[in-house]
């Protein structure tokens, strides 16, 4: 390792900050610079969606590590600077501010942005996305003066807001266009408790719901759907997925498929640029196949394996994806990907009650399991899953069972 | 601010000040204590940021709520003591508290 070596780091959220840690212990004593577009240090994204929104977190607390790590890190922050192009053949980023930055190591961690909804009225006020801190500030400010909010989009971040409005107090309405919520993510029984947890709790949900119009003089006043029916709004969250940020990437001639291309060491296709978090399409050797994830485990976890490489050391990163999701007083936790499932069985009453876990079966064998408010059942679900082998599914939905003593 | 003792599995002691008001889990990463790995960031969903109190210090530190128990639970080793560190607030009564890491988190 050399002290003229220069690591510099684009993005300064969740993978990123794993990274700079990451390689400050294995080794780097070289200069690392980090370029980051928000004009926030480092913090959390999961709550903002969550306790953030809702009021329950202060701000202080959604910071990712305290500012004295950084200085004890040595590492030089550009904040409100957004890199346009890397000259990969000249080893040199440039920025915005028409800057040049030579690096020896890059590492990408340029994240995902918000699908933007191309439908007339979406520039109204009061009209929002969410996925930084400052988006969140805007919700906060438009709630403050709402009664009624339209969510449009029912996956997990347009459920979680309609939770955390709800709680300060606004009538929240959920337009989903699919027939059911979380359809791509999630099974009939979870899609379903959703949809009764939300109901029972004040939130309007309204399925088969396509936006084609949002009206209003300059602030939002209501959301047209296909059907021609009208829900009122003084404020409108658009959740409708996310865009991982390749542009970058593909630019300077990188591989890119739905996400920037990068092998178990989270080595991209250039020998010198290594990449992590949500904007990879990385292998991994448990689900034989390759994907994009958009999870904080996965972001710290890759940039592990990101920082190792760019030391010139080989650690493969390979997890079981596992994600959460926080809506009222129900905490759900997700081990394994579902898709391809065969069989979806029950542990515990789904249409009663808030506690019970659906575990996803393919070829006798767990793959997947959702579990709302059941901390010990998704531990064990972990494991089972890991495990790979063939599953009792009658002890498995047997309460009577201790579910501990299916592991072998 | 209190000084907090963390001690790896391998015998490797950090003496660090934690802010009132921080987690424990606080502690461990803004020192880039390895032991402590924290995947969920103190959402209390993953378990991977157990630690064992200090016996002396258990009382103080407090009993883990239903939650937290059933992750512990299916830690690797639990101990009598053993917390979820980002599930306890550090208070000016931890001044001097030491706290034991598990050899692994997973
Ligand atoms: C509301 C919300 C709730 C969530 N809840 C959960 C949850 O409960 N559990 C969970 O596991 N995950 C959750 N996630 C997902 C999780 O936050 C992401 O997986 C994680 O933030 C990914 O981290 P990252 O570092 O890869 O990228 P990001 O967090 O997307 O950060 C990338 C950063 O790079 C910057 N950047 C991009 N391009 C450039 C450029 N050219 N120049 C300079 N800077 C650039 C971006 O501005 C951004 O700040 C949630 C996300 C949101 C938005
Ligand atoms: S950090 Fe995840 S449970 Fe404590």
């Amino acid at each position: 390792m050399d002290l003229s070596e220069h690591a510099v780091i684009v993005g300064a959220s969740h993978a990123a900050v794993q990274l700079m840690i990451s390689l400050r212990q294995q080794g780097w004593i070289g200069h690392i610079t980090v370029i980051s577009e928000e004009s926030h240090m480092p913090y959390q994204r999961p709550p903002l969606s969550k306790a953030y929104l809702s009021g329950d977190l202060a701000e202080e607390r959604l910071l990712l590590r305290a500012s004295e790590t950084y200085e004890k890190l040595n590492v030089d922050f550009k904040f409100g600077c957004k890199v346009t192009s890397i000259d990969a053949k000249n080893q040199q980023l440039n920025l915005e501010t028409g800057e040049k930055i030579g690096f020896t190591k890059l590492a990408l961690c340029t994240g995902a942005r918000v699908r933007e909804l191309d439908l007339p009225g979406t520039e109204l006020g009061g009209v929002h996305y969410l996925r930084t801190m400052d988006d969140v500030k805007a919700i906060r400010q438009s709630a403050k003066k709402a009664s009624r909010a339209v969510i449009i989009g029912g996956g997990y971040i347009g459920l979680e807001t309609a939770a955390s409005l709800t709680k300060l107090g606004i009538k929240v309405t959920v337009l989903e266009t699919e027939t059911r919520l979380l359809k791509r993510v999630a099974s009939e029984q979870v899609s379903e408790f959703y949809k009764r947890l939300h109901e029972e709790e004040g939130v309007e949900i309204r399925l088969g719901s396509k936006v084609v119009a949002l009206q209003g003089n300059s602030q939002v006043k209501s959301v047209v759907c296909d059907d021609d029916s009208h829900s009122g709004a003084d404020m409108v969250i658009i959740g409708v997925g996310v865009i991982p940020n390749t542009e970058l990437a593909s630019e300077a001639g990188l591989v890119v498929e739905n996400g920037i291309v990068v092998d178990q060491f989270a080595q991209t296709s250039h020998p010198d640029i290594v990449a992590a978090g949500d904007c990879t399409f990385h292998p991994n050797s448990l689900l034989k196949k390759s994907l994009r994830l958009e999870s904080v485990p996965n972001a710290s976890e890759q940039a592990k394996a990101a920082a190792a490489s760019l030391c010139g050391i080989k650690k493969a990163y390979s997890e079981l994806p596992w994600f959460w999701s926080d809506q009222f007083d129900v905490k759900l936790q997700i081990a394994g990907i579902s898709q391809g499932y065969t069989e979806a069985v029950v542990r515990g009453d789904a249409s009663l009650g808030r506690s019970f876990a659906v575990f996803y079966i393919k070829n006798q064998q767990i793959i997947a399991a959702d579990c709302i408010n059941r901390p010990k059942d998704f531990m064990v679900a972990k494991k089972l899953i890991l495990q790979q082998s063939t599953i009792d599914v009658a002890a498995l939905v047997d309460e009577g069972i201790e579910i501990k003593t299916l592991i072998n | 601010m209190p000084a907090i003792t963390y001690i790896e599995f391998d015998g490797t002691e950090y003496h660090v000040d934690v802010a009132v008001g921080n987690s424990v889990m606080d502690g461990a990463l803004n020192n880039m204590i390895d032991g402590i790995v924290a995947e969920c960031g103190g959402c209390c969903v993953c378990s991977t940021c157990h630690c064992m109190i200090d016996p002396e210090w258990a009382e103080i530190a407090g009993e883990p709520n239903q939650e937290e128990n059933e992750l512990l639970e299916m830690v690797d080793v639990r101990e009598q003591t053993s917390r979820l560190s980002c599930q306890v607030q550090v208070t000016a009564a931890m001044e001097g508290m030491v706290v034991r890491l598990p050899e692994s988190q997973y």
